[in-house]
């Protein structure tokens, strides 16, 4: 494991992304209301990319008719079988233990504690005064 | 019959038997003064549908057509009950009640029908149990059937033929449900039609053999509609049997729903399980005809497809021609297996049963 600088903070907009790729594995960036979180990119069921796939609120219901869209944002779905995942588990609502992604640890953090740090940073120059989105994979 | 015990046949609950009105006439006497006249004077005789066409061959088993053994209780109780020592029929009478345009017409030919029923069969023989023949071409004057009806604790099952205008899951349909819930009623969906629309979803075939090898089709329909417009998670303590019409289609329907729920569950968010969780626990399919292949190894993997085998429900389909002689399930079924489908299973799926 090692952790590695993926983007400035201000480059990933609430309910944005960004795809990265971390040690030849796709890794993508999800932005939620200012979390951040990091799933892999590729859809456990047929292999689709969720970089494009919709992202959406939760709907459940209590009867038929009935509709709670709740947690706005929070949902990413496979753009080949509109598979829903989590995106702050990684799982799938369809089939939750057996079917998810794999959710990596973000952090951000300050350029001031990155410059001397066993950061990787190929594509970066980090700038003392900036915040990062750092992961761990 | 047999004295084999693993092919016995004792104490089985016959979950699909067919009682012929033997004519008009007969059903007049069930009638109100109004319509026993309108049936004479309008000309009427008989409502039939063109799923059972008299004379064809498979209407009735040869030897059960030589006698008119379905037209009466004690002749089928003596052609089907006693050879078999079958400890219960189901009675679902297909007189044509679905059919009729006229909603009045049909309440009155429903009531007629369910009235000779209790009167004529299940006052005869203590074996039978009637399904309710309901006329829900108006829900109204289909519950009134219902709570009519589901004082006698005789009638287990509300009736309803598999070809509707449409599906059942449909929420005008759901009084006629709790009803049904609320009173221990299972429901029935028998293969046919109300012949309103083609019997299929690419208009009308020209032959029988087309008409009714597709009547599983209807049955895809119904069971979709019932799981995915939420019936059973309004009504949880309702079933419902597909009668007549096959056991293999269902595993890979299943499949199919199962797979598109997984990507457009967010259309019925009410649906948090898979359909075929559902429908294990609330659809049951009654075995003639059992369209299974021949070799009896195969047989059991395809019982083993489907999501329990609490869901098959032993029937005679008497007095069609479904099987000769005794062969009324297919070889391959082992006697465990066939004690749940002739007696613990049927017992299972109607409450009534048991308290009648």
């Amino acid at each position: 494991m090692a952790r590695h600088v993926v983007a400035r903070v201000d480059e990933i907009a609430p309910g944005g992304r960004k795809c990265i790729t971390v040690d030849g594995r796709g890794v993508i960036v999800f932005n939620v209301k200012g979390e951040f979180y990091a799933l892999s990119e590729t859809c456990p069921h047929k292999g689709g990319s969720l970089a494009k796939g919709i992202i959406t609120g939760l709907v459940e219901s209590d009867a038929p008719g009935d509709y709670q869209h709740t947690r706005q944002g929070e949902i990413v779905r496979c753009p080949w079988h509109q598979w829903e995942f989590d995106i702050k588990t990684g799982r799938s609502y369809c089939d939750p233990r057996r079917m998810r992604l794999m959710k990596f640890d973000v952090k951000v953090e300050h350029g001031a504690n990155l410059v001397e740090g066993p950061y990787v940073a190929e594509t970066f120059k980090v700038e003392v005064e900036d915040d990062y989105v750092v992961v761990e994979v | 019959m047999t004295t084999d015990q693993t092919r016995s046949w004792a104490g089985a609950i016959d979950c699909d038997v067919h009682p012929r009105v033997p004519s008009i006439d007969v059903l007049r006497r069930y009638m109100d003064s109004y319509w026993s006249e309108t049936v004479v004077v309008r000309g009427v005789d008989e409502f039939a549908t063109i799923a059972y066409p008299k004379n064809a061959p498979l209407t009735a088993r040869p030897d059960y057509a030589q006698d008119k053994a379905d037209q009466d209780a004690g002749r089928t109780a003596k052609a089907l009950l006693d050879p078999h020592g079958f400890g219960h029929a189901i009675l679902n009478c297909l007189y044509a009640v679905q059919m009729i345009r006229d909603e009045h017409m049909a309440a009155a030919f429903a009531r007629a029908v369910n009235d000779w029923v209790r009167h004529e069969w299940l006052d005869r023989d203590p074996r039978f149990r009637a399904s309710i023949v309901v006329p829900y071409q108006s829900i109204d004057k289909a519950v009134a059937e219902v709570e009519r009806c589901a004082e006698d604790k005789r009638f287990v099952q509300a009736l309803f033929i598999a070809g509707t205008e449409e599906p059942l899951g449909k929420s005008r349909f759901w009084p006629i449900y709790e009803a049904c819930e609320r009173h221990g009623l299972t429901i029935g969906i028998h293969a046919g039609s109300s012949y309103h629309h083609a019997v299929t979803g690419s208009g009308w075939p020209s032959y029988w053999a087309e008409d009714y090898a597709a009547s599983s089709l209807a049955m895809h329909a119904q069971v979709g509609s019932l799981v995915m417009e939420g019936v059973f998670l309004k009504y949880p303590k309702l079933k419902a049997v597909m009668i007549e019409s096959g056991v293999t289609w269902l595993p890979p329907f299943l499949w199919r729903l199962n797979k598109f729920w997984r990507g457009t569950r967010m259309e019925t968010p009410w649906i948090d399980r898979l359909p075929s969780e559902i429908v294990k626990d609330h659809i049951r399919l009654t075995t003639a005809p059992f369209d299974a292949p021949d070799e009896p190894g195969m047989l059991a993997r395809i019982i083993d497809q489907l999501p329990s085998e609490d869901m098959l429900l032993f029937a005679s389909d008497f007095p069609h021609w479904q099987n000769d002689g005794d062969a009324m399930l297919p070889p391959g079924i082992d006697s465990v297996l066939r004690k749940k489908i002739l007696i613990d299973n049927p017992l299972a799926t109607y409450p009534r049963l048991t308290i009648s």
